[in-house]
Protein backbone atom coordinates (compact mmCIF):
# COMPACT_ATOMS: atom_id res chain seq x y z
CA UNK A 1 0.00 0.00 0.00
CA UNK A 2 1.57 3.72 -1.00
CA UNK A 3 -0.30 6.83 0.42
CA UNK A 4 0.78 9.98 1.39
CA UNK A 5 3.09 8.86 4.19
CA UNK A 6 4.05 5.39 2.97
CA UNK A 7 6.14 4.06 0.24
CA UNK A 8 5.41 0.88 -0.82
CA UNK A 9 7.48 -1.45 1.91
CA UNK A 10 10.75 -2.84 1.19
CA UNK A 11 12.08 -5.91 3.11
CA UNK A 12 13.06 -4.00 6.26
CA UNK A 13 9.91 -1.88 6.35
CA UNK A 14 7.89 -5.36 5.64
CA UNK A 15 9.50 -7.03 8.85
CA UNK A 16 8.46 -3.90 10.76
CA UNK A 17 5.30 -4.10 9.51
CA UNK A 18 5.22 -8.32 10.90
CA UNK A 19 6.38 -7.30 14.10
CA UNK A 20 3.90 -4.47 15.06
CA UNK A 21 1.12 -6.67 13.71
CA UNK A 22 2.10 -9.46 16.09
CA UNK A 23 2.89 -6.71 19.09
CA UNK A 24 -0.79 -5.30 18.39
CA UNK A 25 -2.35 -8.53 17.67
CA UNK A 26 -0.81 -8.90 21.66
CA UNK A 27 -2.31 -5.86 22.50
CA UNK A 28 -5.76 -6.66 21.37
CA UNK A 29 -6.12 -10.29 22.82
CA UNK A 30 -4.98 -9.22 26.06
CA UNK A 31 -7.49 -6.28 25.65
CA UNK A 32 -10.56 -8.77 24.78
CA UNK A 33 -9.66 -11.36 27.49
CA UNK A 34 -9.53 -8.21 30.40
CA UNK A 35 -12.77 -7.16 29.33
CA UNK A 36 -13.71 -11.02 29.54
CA UNK A 37 -12.29 -11.48 32.64
CA UNK A 38 -14.40 -8.71 34.02
CA UNK A 39 -17.37 -9.70 32.37
CA UNK A 40 -16.87 -13.43 33.64
CA UNK A 41 -15.69 -11.74 37.32
CA UNK A 42 -19.21 -9.94 37.79
CA UNK A 43 -20.84 -13.15 36.37
CA UNK A 44 -22.32 -10.76 33.06
CA UNK A 45 -21.53 -13.72 30.81
CA UNK A 46 -23.97 -16.43 32.50
CA UNK A 47 -26.65 -17.05 29.52
CA UNK A 48 -29.71 -16.21 31.47
CA UNK A 49 -29.14 -12.36 31.25
CA UNK A 50 -28.64 -12.85 27.64
CA UNK A 51 -31.43 -15.42 26.90
CA UNK A 52 -34.47 -12.97 27.38
CA UNK A 53 -33.37 -11.09 23.95
CA UNK A 54 -33.51 -14.41 22.17
CA UNK A 55 -37.24 -14.81 23.49
CA UNK A 56 -40.04 -11.74 21.76
CA UNK A 57 -41.03 -10.42 25.60
CA UNK A 58 -38.20 -8.01 25.78
CA UNK A 59 -38.60 -7.10 22.30
CA UNK A 60 -42.14 -6.88 21.95
CA UNK A 61 -43.01 -5.24 25.58
CA UNK A 62 -39.75 -3.01 25.70
CA UNK A 63 -37.40 -2.83 22.95
CA UNK A 64 -39.55 -2.17 20.04
CA UNK A 65 -41.97 0.27 21.45
CA UNK A 66 -39.00 2.20 22.24
CA UNK A 67 -37.31 2.23 18.85
CA UNK A 68 -41.03 3.05 17.80
CA UNK A 69 -40.40 5.82 19.61
CA UNK A 70 -36.89 7.14 18.62
CA UNK A 71 -37.98 6.71 15.06
CA UNK A 72 -41.15 8.93 15.68
CA UNK A 73 -39.39 11.63 17.22
CA UNK A 74 -36.51 11.63 14.94
CA UNK A 75 -38.60 11.48 11.65
CA UNK A 76 -40.75 14.06 13.21
CA UNK A 77 -38.19 16.14 13.93
CA UNK A 78 -36.94 15.89 10.70
CA UNK A 79 -39.95 16.44 8.63
CA UNK A 80 -40.79 19.60 10.50
CA UNK A 81 -37.03 21.20 10.73
CA UNK A 82 -36.38 20.35 7.27
CA UNK A 83 -39.05 23.02 5.43
CA UNK A 84 -38.07 25.67 8.38
CA UNK A 85 -34.35 25.12 7.94
CA UNK A 86 -35.03 25.78 4.18
CA UNK A 87 -36.80 29.08 4.56
CA UNK A 88 -34.17 29.84 6.78
CA UNK A 89 -31.16 29.07 4.85
CA UNK A 90 -32.79 30.65 1.45
CA UNK A 91 -34.12 34.07 3.70
CA UNK A 92 -29.84 34.06 4.62
CA UNK A 93 -28.98 34.28 1.26
CA UNK A 94 -31.33 37.47 0.52
CA UNK A 95 -30.37 40.28 -0.74
CA UNK A 96 -32.33 42.20 1.85
CA UNK A 97 -29.82 43.46 4.89
CA UNK A 98 -33.05 43.24 7.19
CA UNK A 99 -33.63 39.97 5.93
CA UNK A 100 -30.60 38.12 5.81
CA UNK A 101 -29.24 39.88 8.87
CA UNK A 102 -32.22 38.32 11.47
CA UNK A 103 -32.08 35.31 10.22
CA UNK A 104 -28.42 34.97 10.53
CA UNK A 105 -28.73 35.85 13.81
CA UNK A 106 -31.58 33.07 14.88
CA UNK A 107 -29.45 30.36 12.87
CA UNK A 108 -26.12 31.29 14.89
CA UNK A 109 -28.21 31.44 18.02
CA UNK A 110 -29.90 27.77 18.34
CA UNK A 111 -26.08 26.29 16.43
CA UNK A 112 -24.41 27.79 19.68
CA UNK A 113 -27.25 26.26 22.11
CA UNK A 114 -27.13 22.33 23.16
CA UNK A 115 -29.75 20.97 21.86
CA UNK A 116 -30.46 19.24 25.63
CA UNK A 117 -30.77 23.15 27.17
CA UNK A 118 -33.53 23.50 24.16
CA UNK A 119 -35.39 20.27 25.20
CA UNK A 120 -35.25 21.06 29.32
CA UNK A 121 -36.79 24.60 28.31
CA UNK A 122 -39.81 23.08 25.77
CA UNK A 123 -40.50 20.46 28.37
CA UNK A 124 -40.77 23.08 31.26
CA UNK A 125 -42.34 25.75 29.18
CA UNK A 126 -45.25 22.64 27.82
CA UNK A 127 -45.68 22.00 31.28
CA UNK A 128 -46.83 25.07 32.40
CA UNK A 129 -48.34 26.84 29.12
CA UNK A 130 -49.59 24.11 26.97
CA UNK A 131 -52.17 21.55 28.25
CA UNK A 132 -50.91 17.94 27.35
CA UNK A 133 -50.80 14.42 28.75
CA UNK A 134 -47.20 13.90 30.31
CA UNK A 135 -46.38 11.29 26.64
CA UNK A 136 -47.16 14.33 24.83
CA UNK A 137 -45.03 16.97 26.44
CA UNK A 138 -42.40 14.61 26.67
CA UNK A 139 -42.79 14.01 22.92
CA UNK A 140 -43.26 17.42 21.82
CA UNK A 141 -40.73 18.84 24.07
CA UNK A 142 -38.05 16.13 22.24
CA UNK A 143 -39.16 17.24 19.10
CA UNK A 144 -39.08 20.60 19.26
CA UNK A 145 -35.44 20.88 21.06
CA UNK A 146 -34.72 18.99 17.89
CA UNK A 147 -36.47 20.77 15.56
CA UNK A 148 -34.79 24.50 16.70
CA UNK A 149 -31.73 23.11 16.82
CA UNK A 150 -32.15 21.06 13.43
CA UNK A 151 -33.65 23.58 11.30
CA UNK A 152 -30.86 25.97 12.29
CA UNK A 153 -27.91 23.16 11.23
CA UNK A 154 -30.11 22.39 7.91
CA UNK A 155 -30.36 26.04 7.09
CA UNK A 156 -26.74 26.01 6.79
CA UNK A 157 -27.06 23.02 4.84
CA UNK A 158 -29.62 24.29 2.37
CA UNK A 159 -27.05 27.56 2.10
CA UNK A 160 -24.23 25.65 0.98
CA UNK A 161 -26.44 23.57 -1.24
CA UNK A 162 -27.28 26.27 -3.27
CA UNK A 163 -23.80 28.09 -3.08
CA UNK A 164 -22.09 25.26 -4.49
CA UNK A 165 -23.76 24.96 -7.39
CA UNK A 166 -22.12 26.56 -10.72
CA UNK A 167 -22.51 30.35 -10.72
CA UNK A 168 -23.63 30.13 -14.33
CA UNK A 169 -26.72 28.47 -12.92
CA UNK A 170 -28.45 31.60 -11.82
CA UNK A 171 -26.88 33.60 -14.42
CA UNK A 172 -28.49 31.57 -16.95
CA UNK A 173 -31.59 31.83 -15.27
CA UNK A 174 -31.39 35.67 -15.28
CA UNK A 175 -30.50 35.90 -19.08
CA UNK A 176 -33.48 34.29 -19.77
CA UNK A 177 -35.34 36.94 -17.74
CA UNK A 178 -36.51 34.61 -14.90
CA UNK A 179 -37.20 36.61 -11.24
CA UNK A 180 -35.35 36.22 -8.40
CA UNK A 181 -37.72 34.13 -6.81
CA UNK A 182 -38.62 32.16 -9.73
CA UNK A 183 -34.46 31.38 -9.92
CA UNK A 184 -34.63 30.92 -6.60
CA UNK A 185 -37.68 28.64 -6.89
CA UNK A 186 -37.16 27.07 -10.38
CA UNK A 187 -33.53 26.69 -10.95
CA UNK A 188 -31.40 26.79 -7.69
CA UNK A 189 -33.65 24.72 -4.78
CA UNK A 190 -34.61 21.97 -6.70
CA UNK A 191 -30.96 21.14 -7.70
CA UNK A 192 -29.60 22.14 -4.58
CA UNK A 193 -31.99 19.52 -2.90
CA UNK A 194 -30.64 16.59 -4.68
CA UNK A 195 -27.43 18.17 -3.70
CA UNK A 196 -28.47 17.81 -0.41
CA UNK A 197 -29.84 14.96 0.01
CA UNK A 198 -26.79 12.83 1.53
CA UNK A 199 -26.00 15.63 3.93
CA UNK A 200 -29.39 15.31 5.46
CA UNK A 201 -29.67 11.87 5.60
CA UNK A 202 -26.60 11.93 7.71
CA UNK A 203 -28.16 14.92 9.68
CA UNK A 204 -30.64 12.00 10.35
CA UNK A 205 -28.22 9.93 12.47
CA UNK A 206 -27.58 13.24 14.64
CA UNK A 207 -31.28 13.34 15.27
CA UNK A 208 -31.90 9.94 16.08
CA UNK A 209 -28.42 9.84 18.49
CA UNK A 210 -29.88 12.77 20.52
CA UNK A 211 -33.42 11.26 21.10
CA UNK A 212 -31.68 9.31 23.32
CA UNK A 213 -31.36 12.84 25.89
CA UNK A 214 -34.95 12.86 25.63
CA UNK A 215 -35.21 9.20 27.26
CA UNK A 216 -32.52 10.40 30.41
CA UNK A 217 -33.77 13.80 31.10
CA UNK A 218 -37.26 14.06 30.36
CA UNK A 219 -38.50 10.79 30.61
CA UNK A 220 -39.41 10.28 27.03
CA UNK A 221 -39.64 6.77 26.35
CA UNK A 222 -37.54 6.15 23.64
CA UNK A 223 -35.27 3.00 23.35
CA UNK A 224 -32.38 3.89 25.85
CA UNK A 225 -35.14 5.05 28.76
CA UNK A 226 -37.21 1.44 28.13
CA UNK A 227 -33.65 0.05 28.33
CA UNK A 228 -33.85 0.90 32.10
CA UNK A 229 -37.00 -0.66 32.43
CA UNK A 230 -35.91 -3.88 30.84
CA UNK A 231 -32.81 -4.38 32.68
CA UNK A 232 -34.91 -3.35 35.80
CA UNK A 233 -37.04 -6.80 34.94
CA UNK A 234 -34.27 -8.89 34.07
CA UNK A 235 -31.79 -7.66 36.40
CA UNK A 236 -29.22 -7.58 32.71
CA UNK A 237 -27.87 -3.99 32.85
CA UNK A 238 -24.87 -4.83 30.90
CA UNK A 239 -26.46 -7.28 28.39
CA UNK A 240 -29.03 -4.64 27.93
CA UNK A 241 -26.54 -2.33 27.25
CA UNK A 242 -24.89 -4.22 24.90
CA UNK A 243 -28.18 -5.12 22.72
CA UNK A 244 -29.39 -1.23 22.84
CA UNK A 245 -26.41 0.00 21.87
CA UNK A 246 -25.83 -2.86 18.82
CA UNK A 247 -29.56 -1.69 17.57
CA UNK A 248 -28.42 2.24 17.78
CA UNK A 249 -25.04 1.07 15.42
CA UNK A 250 -26.85 -0.98 13.08
CA UNK A 251 -29.98 1.43 12.70
CA UNK A 252 -26.88 4.51 11.94
CA UNK A 253 -25.05 2.28 10.03
CA UNK A 254 -27.54 1.50 7.69
CA UNK A 255 -28.58 5.41 7.12
CA UNK A 256 -24.78 6.10 7.22
CA UNK A 257 -24.84 3.70 4.51
CA UNK A 258 -27.48 4.89 2.72
CA UNK A 259 -25.87 8.52 2.66
CA UNK A 260 -22.93 7.56 1.01
CA UNK A 261 -24.88 5.23 -1.79
CA UNK A 262 -26.63 8.46 -2.44
CA UNK A 263 -23.79 10.59 -2.71
CA UNK A 264 -22.26 7.96 -5.33
CA UNK A 265 -24.90 7.70 -7.66
CA UNK A 266 -25.58 11.60 -7.17
CA UNK A 267 -21.94 11.98 -7.87
CA UNK A 268 -21.88 9.56 -11.19
CA UNK A 269 -25.45 11.15 -12.10
CA UNK A 270 -24.95 12.95 -15.89
CA UNK A 271 -28.22 14.79 -15.31
CA UNK A 272 -26.72 17.01 -12.36
CA UNK A 273 -24.43 20.00 -12.02
CA UNK A 274 -22.49 17.57 -9.74
CA UNK A 275 -22.45 19.69 -7.04
CA UNK A 276 -23.06 16.63 -3.73
CA UNK A 277 -22.68 17.94 -0.25
CA UNK A 278 -21.84 14.92 1.54
CA UNK A 279 -21.25 14.67 5.13
CA UNK A 280 -17.56 15.88 5.68
CA UNK A 281 -18.59 18.99 3.77
CA UNK A 282 -20.99 19.29 6.16
CA UNK A 283 -18.22 19.21 9.49
CA UNK A 284 -16.58 22.04 7.33
CA UNK A 285 -18.65 24.26 6.89
CA UNK A 286 -16.58 27.40 7.29
CA UNK A 287 -17.12 30.41 4.69
CA UNK A 288 -14.22 29.78 2.70
CA UNK A 289 -16.12 26.89 1.50
CA UNK A 290 -19.53 27.88 1.50
CA UNK A 291 -18.32 31.66 0.04
CA UNK A 292 -19.91 33.68 2.61
CA UNK A 293 -18.55 35.89 4.90
CA UNK A 294 -20.20 35.53 7.99
CA UNK A 295 -17.85 33.26 9.67
CA UNK A 296 -18.09 29.91 10.92
CA UNK A 297 -20.09 30.62 14.14
CA UNK A 298 -20.55 28.24 16.38
CA UNK A 299 -21.44 25.05 14.25
CA UNK A 300 -19.93 21.70 15.21
CA UNK A 301 -22.55 18.76 15.53
CA UNK A 302 -21.09 15.49 15.87
CA UNK B 1 -35.43 39.77 38.92
CA UNK B 2 -32.07 38.26 39.15
CA UNK B 3 -32.79 37.56 43.46
CA UNK B 4 -33.42 33.90 42.47
CA UNK B 5 -30.03 32.88 41.40
CA UNK B 6 -28.37 33.61 45.13
CA UNK B 7 -30.73 30.97 46.32
CA UNK B 8 -27.98 28.32 44.27
CA UNK B 9 -25.08 27.61 45.64
CA UNK B 10 -24.55 23.72 44.99
CA UNK B 11 -23.50 24.85 42.19
CA UNK B 12 -23.44 28.40 41.49
CA UNK B 13 -24.48 29.45 38.14
CA UNK B 14 -20.76 30.73 37.83
CA UNK B 15 -19.50 27.62 39.35
CA UNK B 16 -21.90 25.77 36.94
CA UNK B 17 -20.62 27.02 33.87
CA UNK B 18 -17.05 26.41 35.22
CA UNK B 19 -17.84 22.97 35.59
CA UNK B 20 -18.50 23.00 32.01
CA UNK B 21 -15.76 24.46 30.85
CA UNK B 22 -13.39 22.03 33.09
CA UNK B 23 -15.04 19.21 31.09
CA UNK B 24 -14.61 20.49 27.79
CA UNK B 25 -11.31 21.69 28.36
CA UNK B 26 -9.91 17.91 30.14
CA UNK B 27 -12.21 16.08 28.01
CA UNK B 28 -10.78 17.99 24.77
CA UNK B 29 -7.14 17.32 25.87
CA UNK B 30 -7.78 13.94 26.43
CA UNK B 31 -9.66 12.90 23.03
CA UNK B 32 -6.67 15.11 21.13
CA UNK B 33 -4.42 12.68 22.56
CA UNK B 34 -6.82 9.57 21.94
CA UNK B 35 -8.08 10.69 18.51
CA UNK B 36 -4.59 11.59 17.26
CA UNK B 37 -3.46 7.77 18.45
CA UNK B 38 -6.26 6.41 16.79
CA UNK B 39 -5.54 8.87 13.22
CA UNK B 40 -1.76 6.77 13.38
CA UNK B 41 -3.60 3.66 13.61
CA UNK B 42 -6.25 4.57 10.51
CA UNK B 43 -3.11 5.83 8.55
CA UNK B 44 -0.83 2.98 9.49
CA UNK B 45 1.36 0.45 7.09
CA UNK B 46 -0.04 -2.13 9.30
CA UNK B 47 -3.63 -3.98 8.29
CA UNK B 48 -4.29 -4.89 11.98
CA UNK B 49 -4.11 -0.97 13.62
CA UNK B 50 -6.02 0.21 10.64
CA UNK B 51 -8.54 -2.35 11.08
CA UNK B 52 -8.95 -1.81 14.79
CA UNK B 53 -8.95 1.97 14.13
CA UNK B 54 -11.48 1.52 11.47
CA UNK B 55 -13.64 -0.50 13.42
CA UNK B 56 -13.34 2.00 16.69
CA UNK B 57 -14.58 4.94 14.81
CA UNK B 58 -17.44 3.43 12.88
CA UNK B 59 -18.54 1.60 16.29
CA UNK B 60 -18.05 4.85 18.61
CA UNK B 61 -19.91 7.30 15.69
CA UNK B 62 -22.98 5.12 15.80
CA UNK B 63 -23.76 4.95 19.54
CA UNK B 64 -25.07 7.64 20.94
CA UNK B 65 -23.19 9.56 23.66
CA UNK B 66 -25.48 9.57 26.20
CA UNK B 67 -25.75 5.75 25.90
CA UNK B 68 -22.05 6.21 26.58
CA UNK B 69 -21.90 8.53 29.38
CA UNK B 70 -24.60 6.52 31.09
CA UNK B 71 -22.85 3.50 30.58
CA UNK B 72 -19.72 4.76 32.44
CA UNK B 73 -21.59 5.12 35.44
CA UNK B 74 -24.60 2.56 35.25
CA UNK B 75 -22.23 0.02 34.03
CA UNK B 76 -18.65 0.61 34.60
CA UNK B 77 -19.09 2.33 37.85
CA UNK B 78 -22.07 -0.04 39.18
CA UNK B 79 -21.54 -3.25 37.41
CA UNK B 80 -17.57 -3.43 37.38
CA UNK B 81 -16.54 -0.79 40.09
CA UNK B 82 -14.64 1.68 37.95
CA UNK B 83 -14.34 4.54 40.54
CA UNK B 84 -11.39 6.39 38.38
CA UNK B 85 -9.84 6.77 41.78
CA UNK B 86 -12.49 8.25 43.64
CA UNK B 87 -13.89 8.35 46.95
CA UNK B 88 -16.50 10.80 46.34
CA UNK B 89 -19.75 10.48 44.35
CA UNK B 90 -19.45 13.57 42.64
CA UNK B 91 -16.05 13.64 41.51
CA UNK B 92 -16.27 9.61 40.34
CA UNK B 93 -19.35 11.07 37.91
CA UNK B 94 -17.19 13.80 36.97
CA UNK B 95 -14.35 11.57 35.60
CA UNK B 96 -16.37 9.15 34.42
CA UNK B 97 -18.32 11.85 32.30
CA UNK B 98 -14.75 12.55 31.07
CA UNK B 99 -14.07 9.50 30.44
CA UNK B 100 -17.31 9.32 28.35
CA UNK B 101 -16.35 12.23 26.77
CA UNK B 102 -13.09 11.23 25.59
CA UNK B 103 -13.98 7.91 23.98
CA UNK B 104 -16.63 9.43 22.05
CA UNK B 105 -15.04 12.70 21.10
CA UNK B 106 -11.90 10.88 19.94
CA UNK B 107 -13.58 9.43 16.97
CA UNK B 108 -14.50 12.41 15.55
CA UNK B 109 -10.87 14.10 16.34
CA UNK B 110 -9.69 10.67 14.76
CA UNK B 111 -11.67 11.36 11.62
CA UNK B 112 -10.83 15.21 11.37
CA UNK B 113 -6.81 14.65 11.46
CA UNK B 114 -7.31 11.96 8.86
CA UNK B 115 -9.14 13.76 6.59
CA UNK B 116 -6.42 16.68 7.07
CA UNK B 117 -3.42 13.88 6.46
CA UNK B 118 -5.55 13.39 3.67
CA UNK B 119 -6.03 17.14 1.93
CA UNK B 120 -1.78 16.48 1.28
CA UNK B 121 -1.48 15.59 -2.42
CA UNK B 122 0.17 12.27 -2.83
CA UNK B 123 2.42 14.29 -4.89
CA UNK B 124 4.04 15.85 -2.41
CA UNK B 125 5.33 13.20 -0.36
CA UNK B 126 6.22 11.58 -3.88
CA UNK B 127 8.56 14.97 -4.71
CA UNK B 128 9.71 14.83 -0.50
CA UNK B 129 11.09 11.04 -1.20
CA UNK B 130 12.63 11.84 -4.85
CA UNK B 131 14.69 14.25 -3.39
CA UNK B 132 15.84 12.49 -0.35
CA UNK B 133 14.09 13.11 2.74
CA UNK B 134 14.26 10.33 5.19
CA UNK B 135 10.48 9.19 6.12
CA UNK B 136 10.65 11.37 9.66
CA UNK B 137 11.79 14.26 7.42
CA UNK B 138 9.15 13.98 4.87
CA UNK B 139 6.46 13.91 7.78
CA UNK B 140 8.18 16.82 9.63
CA UNK B 141 9.16 19.19 6.95
CA UNK B 142 6.09 18.49 4.53
CA UNK B 143 3.21 16.57 5.30
CA UNK B 144 2.40 17.67 9.12
CA UNK B 145 2.94 21.23 8.22
CA UNK B 146 0.20 21.55 5.19
CA UNK B 147 -1.97 18.68 7.56
CA UNK B 148 -2.20 20.59 10.73
CA UNK B 149 -3.54 23.68 8.87
CA UNK B 150 -6.01 22.28 7.12
CA UNK B 151 -6.96 19.71 10.54
CA UNK B 152 -7.80 23.49 12.47
CA UNK B 153 -11.06 24.12 10.67
CA UNK B 154 -12.47 20.69 11.47
CA UNK B 155 -11.10 20.13 14.86
CA UNK B 156 -12.57 23.77 15.67
CA UNK B 157 -16.18 21.95 14.75
CA UNK B 158 -15.28 19.21 16.99
CA UNK B 159 -14.33 21.73 20.39
CA UNK B 160 -17.39 23.21 19.54
CA UNK B 161 -19.31 20.53 19.42
CA UNK B 162 -17.71 18.78 22.50
CA UNK B 163 -19.00 21.97 24.63
CA UNK B 164 -22.46 21.89 23.56
CA UNK B 165 -22.03 17.40 24.18
CA UNK B 166 -20.51 18.11 27.76
CA UNK B 167 -24.39 19.15 28.90
CA UNK B 168 -24.95 15.30 28.76
CA UNK B 169 -22.68 14.91 31.39
CA UNK B 170 -25.96 15.90 33.56
CA UNK B 171 -27.46 13.09 32.86
CA UNK B 172 -25.32 11.11 35.40
CA UNK B 173 -25.34 14.27 38.12
CA UNK B 174 -22.19 16.11 37.49
CA UNK B 175 -23.30 19.58 38.52
CA UNK B 176 -22.37 21.38 34.89
CA UNK B 177 -24.60 24.37 33.22
CA UNK B 178 -26.91 22.03 32.46
CA UNK B 179 -27.94 20.05 35.38
CA UNK B 180 -28.22 24.05 37.17
CA UNK B 181 -30.85 24.71 34.52
CA UNK B 182 -33.06 21.35 34.94
CA UNK B 183 -32.98 22.50 38.85
CA UNK B 184 -33.61 26.04 38.56
CA UNK B 185 -36.20 25.81 35.62
CA UNK B 186 -37.96 22.94 37.49
CA UNK B 187 -37.88 25.50 40.87
CA UNK B 188 -38.42 28.55 39.78
CA UNK B 189 -41.00 31.17 38.01
CA UNK B 190 -38.77 32.93 35.23
CA UNK B 191 -38.65 30.44 32.74
CA UNK B 192 -37.71 32.66 29.83
CA UNK B 193 -35.06 34.41 31.86
CA UNK B 194 -33.50 31.25 33.06
CA UNK B 195 -33.48 29.93 29.39
CA UNK B 196 -31.96 32.93 28.20
CA UNK B 197 -29.41 33.24 30.75
CA UNK B 198 -28.11 29.65 29.99
CA UNK B 199 -28.34 30.14 26.13
CA UNK B 200 -26.43 33.46 26.55
CA UNK B 201 -23.96 31.46 28.39
CA UNK B 202 -23.26 29.20 25.80
CA UNK B 203 -23.12 31.48 22.85
CA UNK B 204 -20.44 32.97 25.19
CA UNK B 205 -18.55 30.06 25.08
CA UNK B 206 -19.16 28.38 21.72
CA UNK B 207 -19.20 31.32 19.44
CA UNK B 208 -15.82 33.04 20.23
CA UNK B 209 -14.40 29.64 19.92
CA UNK B 210 -15.69 29.84 15.97
CA UNK B 211 -15.19 32.72 15.13
CA UNK B 212 -11.41 32.57 16.44
CA UNK B 213 -10.43 29.44 15.31
CA UNK B 214 -12.39 29.95 12.27
CA UNK B 215 -10.93 33.12 11.07
CA UNK B 216 -7.17 30.67 11.96
CA UNK B 217 -8.32 27.88 9.75
CA UNK B 218 -9.05 30.60 6.82
CA UNK B 219 -6.05 32.19 7.60
CA UNK B 220 -3.38 29.42 7.81
CA UNK B 221 -4.98 27.58 4.59
CA UNK B 222 -2.81 26.16 2.40
CA UNK B 223 -3.63 27.64 -0.85
CA UNK B 224 -3.49 25.48 -3.91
Amino acid sequence: MSSVLYDAPGPRAKRRNVLLSVVFFALLVLLVWFVYDAMDEKNQLEWALWKPFTESPAWTTYLLPGLADTLTAAALAMVIALPLGAVFGIARLSDHRWVRGPSATVIEFFRAIPVLLLMLFANEAYDRWANFTTEQRQLYAVVTGLVLYNAAVLAEVVRAGILALPKGQSEAAMAIGLRKNQTMRVILLPQAVTAMLPAIVSQLVVIVKDTALGGVMIGFTELLSTRATLAAAFGNPIASFVVVALIYIVLNFILTSFASWLEKRLRRSKKSTGAVLSAEDMEELNPAATGGTYGTGAGGTI
Amino acid sequence: MFDFLSDYDNPTLLGAFWMTVKLTVLSGLGSLVWGTLLAAMRVSPVPLMRGFGTAYVNIVRNIPLTVIIIFTSLGLADVFGVTMGATDFKVQGFRLAILGLVGYTAAFVCEAIRSGINTVPLGQAEAARAIGLTFSQTLRLVILPQAFRSVIGPLANVLIALTKNTTVAAAIGVAEAAYLMKEMIENEAQVLLIGAIFAFGFVVLTLPTGLILGWLSKRLAVKR
